[in-house]
């Protein structure tokens, strides 16, 4: 039984905006991680990363878990799917009026859950599916994608009750406060299928807990999960905010989701080259490149240096089209690759893939650096 | 000894000499340039003026038998928190000559010094610190203006650029020497700079004195000043250089505005044929920021901001402790205005003046800079002792001076090493720095104001430099 404090949503808030930006404390935490991909896009049972996720336990101490899933909503998938947690309903009736001054909502529903023994004080749990207005009230000069995250930022930062946690299409996030098998228990993961699925444990060392601070963070069609800390934070964030970014959750986690938005979506990178960004060559290597190539990755650390991810992490992004897992330079967080048939398998400990794929075809612990990009065939 | 003039009375040192060590070898006396020792016939041993002493300790520190020690006179006047020795010589100066004060090196009054108030973390479990003698640690740097975004091709999984970079200086740690003009020092320690800076792969920077023409071919390793004086500069001298750097003395007569500036540049970056970033140095002064924002505006790549702490060869006593703000914050004020602007990315930014050791120059970079400018430090290096008597041109230690005499004091082979072996083991330092916070590159520093806590500042110091309080 978890006897901690928990933060709720408007207290968290609270303590991050009463603070100037510098003034922040950052979240530090340790981490378990799971990611599947289906190559062919088939559907993959949510009982599968529940099962793996759940075997790496010790890797959380009960302050989160959380899951990201993608084409659980075929028949939505057309539709913006924002999942939202709300301390109250008056929280959630403040963000649904502002949400229906920018979208067109067609459907509103609550995220099924059940009761669960280890999960405790859940706040309100909600999901829109979503179109943008035809005539926007405002951010007109905005691509469709900039107007969405500008709403979902607005709506955090204006609702102190309430928060966005995925608002992706035909994807969604399940996250929460207690152990992760607990969660996707709570949050009938067992009911969804999808083909791409990542998973968190995690094991926060200097906050006290609440709902948001689980993984995955997301923005757009972007899931993190992620395990390390990042000792190049301050500089990452700055960057970010040059980028007109704000960095409300201070987690690691948050400032990965926003870079991955502006190289890829935004700087036009693609996946490698953005892995690149986070874990680039040493020197030394790119000095024994080809002229051309090392002109190509000498300019890329000129440029991105302060995208630079310094310090131990494994991280799994996904979008709808991928899943990715990349580790630190020098390898300081554990990250294992396997395959077996069109399904592809990450996770920090191999036990973790044992348990759902007992006979992997190849099983590898990737390189320092070196992004696993697995992408769907069709 | 009242025929003396009020002023020599009242004199900083005494030299103090042990009969019994001395030998009268008189090599105290011809080591002196300003004339202390002498030989006093009738008494057949090495006598001294006291007065005309600067606290230089050539003499202690050539003395063979080291029979010398120079003291600080313990003659005092009578206590006075407001009246401080300090400003009563002053006076007797002025009173005596009508004139400006003269001071040489940078600002020794007794600011508060950031830099010392500023610590650097440490990992600790969470996130494990890395060894540099067993894991790479990278110090390189690139100074000049980068694109906000590349575009890459892909082809056989390689990447290729698509994007035309500007001119870029590369240094292999982020430390450069300082604008010191042949004048202010002598040939030797040019060579000497111009050598190191060669060995190490970083650049030295020729001060506004001109450049002569055997330094040319160490043009890769330079950066050539174009000073309000603009001595020397030509379009042989723009062109011996990796760098040029336009300095902002009282005044550039053709740099009356920010347009003006803006001509400057680009009429440089003409002469050069593009091929070189273009620097502007300021001094840090209240609207630094706003300064250099402007400054980067108008096109340079590079900005370079000199703190008061800075040395110089001769100023007046009363501007070199009086004008300007300390560096730390005007390089704090200036790097997050860049950011607030979103042109952070399009020069970089180098701070300079009063850089002691290499916790300073990590801080610097913490707060923000990309490298640093040393000065006074590699002065250091050679001998300097901070007499701050550079303005009479009598260094007997051979660095500020160009009596031939003197100037052979520096073997400039001897001082490259010494130049050579600071910066390496500043390096050494700045890569343990680096690992203990978990870091191992340093751009991932730069800017990293996470890194650095307070003690000891106010609300509105830590507004400024961005930095949370120690314990938070």
């Amino acid at each position: 039984m978890l006897k901690e404090r928990i933060y709720s949503i408007s207290e968290y808030k609270q303590k991050i905006f009463s603070q100037k930006e510098y003034m922040r404390e950052k979240d530090i935490s340790g981490c378990g991680l799971f990611g599947v991909i289906n190559k062919k896009g088939q559907p993959i049972s949510g009982c599968v990363p529940v099962e793996a996720i759940a075997i790496q336990h010790d890797r959380g101490n009960g302050l989160g878990g959380g899951f990201a899933a993608y084409g659980i909503y075929p028949d939505l998938a057309d539709k913006y799917a924002f999942h939202l947690m709300c301390d109250d309903q008056h929280s959630l009736d403040q963000a649904e009026s502002l949400l229906k001054k920018y979208f067109d909502i067609h459907l509103s529903e609550a995220i099924p859950t059940r009761r669960t023994l280890n999960v405790m004080d859940s706040p309100i749990l909600w999901r829109f599916f979503l179109t943008v207005k035809k005539d926007r009230p405002s951010w007109n000069f905005l691509s469709e994608e900039d107007y969405v995250v500008a709403v979902v930022m607005l709506v955090n930062k204006r609702v102190p009750g309430a928060y966005i946690f995925s608002s992706g299409k035909n994807m969604g996030a399940f996250k929460g406060v207690g152990f992760p098998e607990d969660i996707g228990e709570f949050y009938r993961l067992d009911e969804y299928k999808g083909h791409i699925w990542t998973a968190h444990n995690r094991f926060p060392t200097n906050t006290p807990g609440w709902w948001g601070g689980a993984h995955p963070f997301t923005i757009l069609d972007w899931s993190i999960v992620h395990n390390g800390e990042i000792s190049s934070y301050g500089i990452n964030k700055r960057y970010l905010c040059e980028h007109k970014y704000e960095c409300t959750l201070m987690t690691d986690t948050e400032v990965v989701a926003y870079l991955l938005d502006l190289l890829i979506r935004k700087h036009g990178l693609s996946k490698k080259m953005a892995c690149k960004v986070f874990a680039p060559p040493f020197w030394d290597e790119i000095d024994r490149m080809e002229a051309e190539e090392r002109e190509a990755y000498t300019a890329l650390r000129m440029v991105y240096g302060s995208g630079l991810l310094n310090g131990p992490f494994a991280i799994l992004f996904a979008d709808h089209k991928s899943l990715v897992g990349l580790n630190d330079r020098i390898k300081l967080r554990p990250l294992i690759v396997a395959e077996k048939g069109d399904e592809v398998f990450m996770a920090s400990e191999d036990c973790s893939i044992r348990s759902v794929c007992p006979d992997p075809e190849k099983l590898w612990a990737p390189k320092a650096g070196e992004p696993v990009i697995v992408e769907l065939e069709n | 000894m009242l025929y003396r003039p009020i002023n020599q009375n009242y004199h900083d040192f005494i030299v103090q000499r042990d009969r019994e060590l001395c030998i009268n070898c008189r090599v105290c006396e011809r080591q002196c340039s300003y004339l202390v020792h002498y030989w006093d016939e009738n008494r057949k041993q090495v006598m001294h003026d006291n007065a005309k002493c600067v606290g230089c300790h050539r003499c202690e520190a050539l003395c063979p038998t080291g029979a010398i020690v120079i003291r600080h006179n313990p003659s005092q006047f009578r206590e006075n928190s407001h009246w401080k020795p300090w400003f009563i010589k002053n006076v007797y100066k002025q009173a005596d000559g009508g004139g400006v004060l003269l001071g040489a090196m940078g600002n020794p009054q007794p600011y508060p010094i950031y830099w010392d108030r500023l610590l650097l973390d440490a990992s600790q479990v969470t996130n494990p610190s890395i060894d540099p003698l067993r894991e790479p640690m990278e110090l390189r740097t690139y100074l000049g203006s980068k694109p906000d975004s590349l575009e890459f091709e892909e082809k056989e999984g390689k990447p290729s650029l698509k994007t035309k970079l500007s001119p870029q200086i590369k240094l292999n740690y982020p430390i450069m020497f300082s604008a010191m003009s042949y004048g202010s020092i002598n040939f030797n320690l040019h060579i000497a700079m111009a050598r190191a800076a060669t060995e190490l792969g970083i650049v030295y920077n020729t001060g506004e004195g001109g450049l002569h023409p055997d330094l040319y071919q160490y043009g890769p390793n330079t950066i050539v000043q174009v000073a309000s004086g603009r001595f020397g500069v030509h379009r042989d001298y723009l062109n011996a250089a990796e760098g040029s750097d336009a300095l902002s003395p009282a005044p550039h007569h053709d740099i009356y505005s920010i347009e003006d500036l803006r001509q400057l540049i680009y009429a440089l970056k003409e002469a050069t044929e593009y091929r070189v970033p273009v620097s502007v140095k300021i001094a840090a002064v209240h609207n630094a920021a706003a300064i250099a924002s402007g400054i980067v505006r108008a096109g340079a790549d590079i900005v370079a901001v000199d703190g008061f702490r800075g040395g110089t060869g001769a100023a007046p006593t009363m501007i070199r402790d009086n004008v300007g703000i300390p560096a730390e914050l005007a390089l704090a004020a200036i790097d997050q205005r860049l950011r607030d602007e979103g042109i952070r990315n399009r020069a970089s930014v180098v701070i300079a003046g009063g850089i002691r050791c290499s916790a300073d120059v990590v801080k610097a970079i913490a707060l923000g800079a990309d490298a640093v400018y040393i000065g006074s430090a590699a002065l250091v290096a050679v001998g300097c002792t901070m007499c701050q008597r550079c303005y009479t041109g009598k260094c007997p230690w051979g660095i500020a001076t160009n009596v031939p005499s003197l100037a052979r004091r520096q073997n400039p082979e001897i001082a490259k090493q010494k130049l050579v072996n600071l910066v390496r083991g500043w390096a050494h330092e700045i890569e343990e720095m680096l690992g203990g916070m978990g870091l191992n590159s340093i751009e991932s520093l730069r800017g990293n104001r996470e890194k650095l806590r307070a003690v000891g500042l106010n609300e509105v110091e830590l507004d400024i430099f961005g930095v949370k309080p120690a314990g938070r």
